[in-house]
């Protein structure tokens, strides 16, 4: 029995591995190729193809894509416009938790007539493709004077996050014991007080996902970036587009890839910083 | 003077009546003790007396003052509940002082309040600690020091015990009576568990279906339970209740077991029940302690019964028998070992025995 399932072990690891690995190669190559090119020079890669090893390893195309090329006929790479995405992701970010927070502790912990409906509007709006929203945000932009403006972007986002920062704090809330609330009460602490002083020290792992979920959906978004934004106001990801737009001439490969590369580098270091806390924050319910 | 009182108190949700017009009143450094099954309404009215819940009709009055539409923070009450609800981010020292903090007590003076209780319940030594820490004694321990250090005109305990262990909750009980004793201020303290009912309470109130059944000290509820169903809720196990013929014969009240038409036993009642009026030559219903009956013909009383299975439990041994069709319990000396399956004949001790009508199922006599 024993010498059966060590052969079998051997086996199924012989055979797992080796797709594991396959298919883990398959997933990177595009990737691959993105940092590849990005050593390498607009000569060799139109000489060549964009497929290839680099024959020297050049760091021109990122300084290039960040400070120096033109799109949109202005040349400062794309650093601005990474600017504008931090300056839209940041407060969107924490005002959508927030408020998230505050609406999952309303709703979990001070159940009123209604609640139930109250959350699934609110939860609704999880399954509201983006399409749809871009007519009245744009009717609601205009009449707010806040078209093509940062603010107008970090509007979009708080509202929109709301669905979502809602959701995963009124589910991680309701498994806090309802005599908590009762004993604050006892106690003499308010609704606000019970929530700053209570509520919210209990609350980082799930305040973790949400910061790391809403931060990447809004560096990562681009529907509304490129609808209700132009020229310098631009977030990165309409930026890139702007990039890849420059028809006159043949296609930098090379920049567009380190570009592509460093708006990305964000929403990763939030990933490799956070990860673990966002897979345990999603698992964890106790807080007893 | 009353510490709490209580009138035609009602609570509704929907169709469903929680409590329907209930009165009760609490003379001051009593130890009161609201008792039922689950769902009969005593948590929901230990929460409106702290005011976290809201009734639908009805006055409460907290040392003589009308509270019913009062905050809970300024009824000055305290209360310790079954899931302890400390706070969790905060230290031991922080979850005492949280409330004085909250109403804006200077710190001196919450330091000093502090002290005091930890010297009582002998928690100095975590006070630094987060609840996470603490064993479930303990957590206990510093939830009643919460509600402590208030000095509260009111306790209001739900449930306290019931998330120990059976070793602990014995300990936790004496301590709670020890602390009443010394402070002397006034308890109400819900529970299931008919034993803390009893060996707490100065009175206990029987709740069930949303009214209180009786409202009476704890021998009197043991002897003379109201109906039935205080007979049976309190004392473990359950009073017996047999279907017995009342006659009367040479002035005095007999009870008869029946079976198939003819008398099984027939028990001379007690002399304090001579008279039972109406019920006389009716059916009515004979209630007897488990510990009342005993194997053997040493007393007058005798019948005889199927033992279906026996309970030895060391200090004493129990009985399930069938009298007549009726499944009753015999408590007794943990020398007694009827065999199984057979009958055997017990002697019924009925000086105390209750009686009860057949359709009300109040008490008679």
């Amino acid at each position: 029995m024993a010498n059966d399932s060590t052969l079998s072990r051997t086996t199924r690891y012989a055979f797992v591995y080796p797709v594991l690995i396959g298919f883990a190669l398959f997933f990177l190559v595009p990737l691959l190729v993105v940092v590849l090119n990005s050593f390498r020079t607009f000569q060799e890669i139109s000489q060549t193809s964009v497929l290839g090893w680099p024959r020297a390893w050049h760091w021109h195309n990122w300084s290039e894509a960040w400070g120096g090329y033109c799109f949109a006929g202005v040349c400062s790479g794309i650093h601005p416009y990474m600017w504008n995405s931090l300056l839209i992701a940041v407060p969107a970010t924490i005002l959508s938790t927030l408020l998230g927070a505050i609406n999952g502790y309303q709703l979990a912990l001070w159940r009123f007539r209604g609640d139930s409906v109250a959350f699934a509007i609110i939860t609704f709006g999880v399954f509201l493709p983006a399409q749809m929203k871009l007519v009245p945000w744009a009717i609601s932009l205009r009449a707010l004077h806040l078209s093509n403006t940062l603010s107008g972007l970090v509007l979009i986002h708080v509202i929109g996050g709301l669905s979502f920062t809602t959701l995963f704090c009124r589910n991680y809330y309701v498994n806090i014991p309802q005599d908590l609330i009762k004993a604050a009460r006892v106690d003499g602490a308010g609704w606000f007080v019970t929530f700053w002083r209570i509520v919210l020290p209990l609350s980082a792992p799930i305040l973790i996902v949400t910061v790391i979920w809403q931060f990447t959906n809004i560096w990562n978004e681009f529907l509304f970036g490129i609808t209700f934004s132009e020229g310098a106001n631009r977030p990165v990801t309409a930026a890139l587009m702007a990039l890849d737009a420059n028809i006159a001439q043949a296609r930098e490969y090379g920049v567009e890839s380190a570009a592509v590369l460093l708006a990305a580098f964000p929403t990763l270091l939030v990933y490799v910083l956070g990860g673990r806390y966002f897979v345990r924050g999603l698992t964890a319910g106790s807080v007893k | 003077m009353s510490a709490l009182s209580i009138e035609a108190l009602k609570v509704q949700f929907g169709p469903v009546e929680v409590l329907k017009g209930l009165d009760l009143d609490i003379d001051s450094g009593e130890f009161v003790v609201l008792v039922g099954p689950s769902g009969c309404g005593k948590s929901t009215l230990l929460n409106i007396i702290a005011g976290l819940e809201r009734p639908s009709a009805g006055r409460i009055e907290i040392g003589g003052r009308d509270v019913t539409r009062v905050a809970p923070k300024d009824r000055d009450i305290a209360m310790v509940f079954q899931s302890y609800a400390l706070y969790p981010a905060m230290s031991v020292r922080k979850n005492i002082t949280f409330g004085m903090e909250c109403r804006g007590v200077d710190k001196a003076d919450q330091q000093a309040a502090f002290d005091r209780v930890q010297t009582i319940l002998q928690i100095g030594y975590l006070a630094d600690r987060k609840p996470g820490q603490l064993s479930g004694g303990q957590r206990q321990r510093v939830a009643m020091g919460r509600a402590l250090v208030r000095d509260p005109l009111l306790f209001l305990f739900d449930e306290p015990l019931s998330n120990l262990d059976a070793k602990l909750r014995v300990e936790m009980r004496l301590e709670i009576k020890r602390l009443h004793q010394r402070l002397s201020t006034t308890m109400v303290y819900v529970t299931h568990d008919q034993i803390e009912a009893m060996t707490l309470a100065t009175r206990i109130a029987v709740m069930d279906g949303g009214a209180i059944q009786q409202f009476a000290d704890p021998q009197t509820i043991y002897d003379k339970p109201e109906n039935v169903f205080v007979a049976r809720f309190m004392g473990s196990p359950p009073m017996n209740i047999l279907p017995v013929l009342l006659e009367s014969d040479a002035g005095r009240v007999f009870a008869s077991v029946m079976e198939d038409h003819r008398a099984l036993a027939r028990f001379p009642l007690p002399q304090r029940i001579e008279d039972v009026g109406a019920h006389l030559g009716k059916i009515a219903l004979l209630g007897i302690r488990p510990e009342c009956i005993e194997l053997g013909s040493g007393g007058p009383n005798r019948v005889m019964a199927q033992v279906e299975m026996i309970e030895p439990t060391g200090a004493e041994t129990m009985a399930f028998l069938d009298v007549a069709g009726t499944k009753i319990v015999a408590r007794m000396g943990p020398e007694s070992r009827p065999s199984l399956g057979i009958a055997a004949e017990f002697s019924v001790d009925l000086r105390k025995a209750c009686l009860f009508d057949a359709t009300t199922e109040r008490r008679i006599a």
